[in-house]
């Protein structure tokens, strides 16, 4: 924004209004920043405050119409912790629950994934493709709309009402965003590096171990995460497969909670709040490895 | 992956055998190995997936279905509430990911501070997340109501008695979920984009709207193409969102597929109506799966 003149006085005058001009874009641009950045803030928080607002009030005190609690209270998370009222009798089962399942999907997409990345993307396997398709298809099926036959031949294997069957369905629907992440991920280590150990003697199994794993570290924590987040978000297979109260998982408790009458809220909302602690605390652990995973391998929300 | 390439750029094996060449070229205890390697997965994925596609298929099978399932009012209404959710729900999301991932792209501590507060609906598990929206929601109790009076004195409706408020509020807590995790997908495309490109298109006076037109969005466009078909498909498969927000009320007027096919299967006791409900999606899955399988195996794009 120069202007060439001969005129100093001129010239002086233009850069003063353009200097003006950048000042007032400047200012407006900042202005414009602020603005979105509080509709933002108040975008997010709005349901989550909701969520606080509601446990922090006194048993009865629900039915009301303040914007924050006139007399904070932290009985309802009390009553929560010690399964203080007839629907959390069995609170701390079901969070156990919850911690089993999404420990075991972890682990076991991890461990699929992991072996069958390495049999397609390092040993070369003939066929690898069909396998990796397979993943592809299975990817990029909606989950919830293959629940109705898994229900029915979850009943015929005898495993309903049994926490391995929904464990068996998370596997199967996370293992392929682990395959692609890890074959993606594989792709950056020389195969160099296997060849020679595989010179030196060493069998594929420990090539597995003592190489390729430890070389994808980083790669096994984005997707680890990805897979207990997973299993903590699900809902449908749970409500659908798990029906005794020892036996079911907070999400379907809560569930239970929603569809009765006498709705105590602020339990309801204490119990979600202490259910979205491990998940949230997680993912802001682990944010930086969980975003470099999203661009290295596929997406699954 | 492409075996042919593997065996030019591998040095010729000193016994050529045809059993090896089966192979892949890898020598007989290692071939164990690799197919033990993959035994497991393949196994989950016979038992867990291929099977229970079957299964469906077979369950949705008898022609005698559909027309039961086309007569049913729910049902017809369930069509045009999951076209409006598709269509509203995956645009408006996407375009609000495109445009707050230039936003989130400014420099500053700021920035970075909001991002973090910004993601916390993607990390908050949905059942705590729409359970906390439907009671907001509630036309007597529920906070939005009593912020509009406090703050505007305006008697706010009851947003969930109503099929379309129901189904605004479906869409719009669906939108607050995901849009932070396309928002995140997208600004890793836009960090992607190699600095020289950005600066000599500055240098080029392509600044502002005209370098968003002209440089970012031709080299996002692949990626937002894949992230829009994917995103079609997850919210297709979406169920929790219609169950805790609207639970598919009032009077069943806000079903998706999703939740009609449970609600046949289980609340109605006709499992195999509730099949043929999901198989009634089958003409829109089945091209949306073609293209992405083909865009997910054959572009350079990583999401």
């Amino acid at each position: 924004m120069s202007t060439i003149t001969a005129d100093p006085r001129l010239a002086s005058l233009a850069s003063t209004q353009a200097r003006r001009a950048v000042h007032r874009r400047q200012y407006l641009s900042q202005a414009g920043v602020l603005v979105v950045s509080v509709l933002l803030v108040i975008w997010t928080i709005v349901p989550i405050y909701n969520m606080v607002l509601i446990s922090l009030e006194p048993e009865g005190d629900v039915f009301n119409s303040h914007l924050w609690p006139k007399v904070p209270s932290l009985e309802s998370f009390w009553s929560v912790l010690t399964e203080g009222h007839w629907y959390l009798e069995h609170f701390w089962r079901q969070f156990a629950n919850s911690f089993y399942m999404g420990g075991m999907v972890t682990i076991l997409t991890l461990l699929f994934g992991s072996l069958t990345s390495f049999s397609i993307g390092r040993m070369r396997i003939r066929h690898g493709w069909l396998v990796s398709n397979c993943a592809l298809l299975t990817y990029v099926i909606p989950a919830s709309f293959l629940a109705i036959p898994f229900y029915r031949i979850m009943q015929n294997y005898g495993l309903a009402n049994n926490l391995w069957s929904v464990i068996a369905a998370l596997v199967a629907f996370a293992t392929p965003y682990a395959i692609f992440v890890f074959q993606e991920y594989g792709r950056s280590i020389p195969i160099e590096v296997d060849e020679s150990a595989r010179i030196d003697g060493a069998s594929p199994f420990q090539i597995y171990r003592r190489i390729y794993l430890p070389l994808m570290a980083p790669a096994l924590v984005a997707v680890g995460t990805y897979a207990l987040l997973l299993a903590w978000n699900e809902f449908l297979y749970q409500f659908l497969l798990l029906s005794t109260k020892s036996s079911m998982t907070v999400p379907v408790a809560l569930a239970q909670f929603l569809n009765s009458d006498q709705s105590p809220w602020n339990y309801m909302m204490a119990t979600a709040i202490v259910y979205s602690v491990p998940p949230v605390a997680i993912y802001y652990a682990f944010r930086r490895r969980m975003t470099a995973g999203l661009t290295m391998g596929g997406v699954k929300g | 992956m492409d075996s042919a390439s593997v065996a030019i750029s591998r040095p010729a094996p000193w016994r050529d055998s045809l059993s090896r060449s089966l192979r892949g070229g890898l020598k007989g205890g290692e071939y164990t190995w690799a197919v033990a390697f993959v035994v497991p997965y393949l196994a989950v994925f016979v038992t867990f997936v291929a099977y229970p596609v079957v299964y469906g298929l077979w369950m949705g099978s008898d022609p005698s279905l559909y027309p039961q399932l086309f007569a049913d009012p729910v049902y017809q209404d369930t069509v045009v509430n999951t076209v409006l959710y598709l269509a509203l729900g995956v645009n408006v999301k996407m375009f609000l990911a495109l445009l707050l991932s230039g936003f989130f792209m400014r420099p500053g501590w700021w920035m970075k501070t909001l991002l973090l507060l910004f993601v916390l609906p993607w990390a908050v598990p949905q059942i705590s997340a729409f359970i906390s929206i439907h009671w907001m929601l509630n036309g007597e109790w529920g906070f939005l109501n009593n912020a509009l009076y406090s703050l505007f004195h305006i008697e706010g409706p009851f947003w969930l008695n109503e099929r379309w408020s129901a189904l605004g509020a479906v869409i719009v807590s669906h939108i607050w979920k995901w849009t932070p995790f396309w928002t995140l997908i997208l600004l890793a495309g836009r960090m992607a984009i190699p600095l020289e490109i950005r600066d000599t298109a500055r240098v080029d006076g392509a600044t502002g709207v005209r370098g968003f037109v002209h440089i970012t969005f031709p080299l996002l466009a692949n990626l937002y193409l894949i992230s829009t078909l994917l995103s079609t498909i997850f919210l297709l498969g979406d169920f929790n969102a219609v169950y805790f927000v609207s639970g598919g009320g009032p009077a069943d007027s806000t079903h998706v597929l999703a939740t009609i096919g449970i609600r046949d299967a289980f609340d109605l006791a006709q499992p195999r109506l509730g099949v043929a409900a999901v198989m009634s999606a089958l003409p829109l899955v089945i091209p949306l799966v073609i293209v992405l399988m083909r865009k997910l195996r054959t572009t350079e794009v990583q999401i």
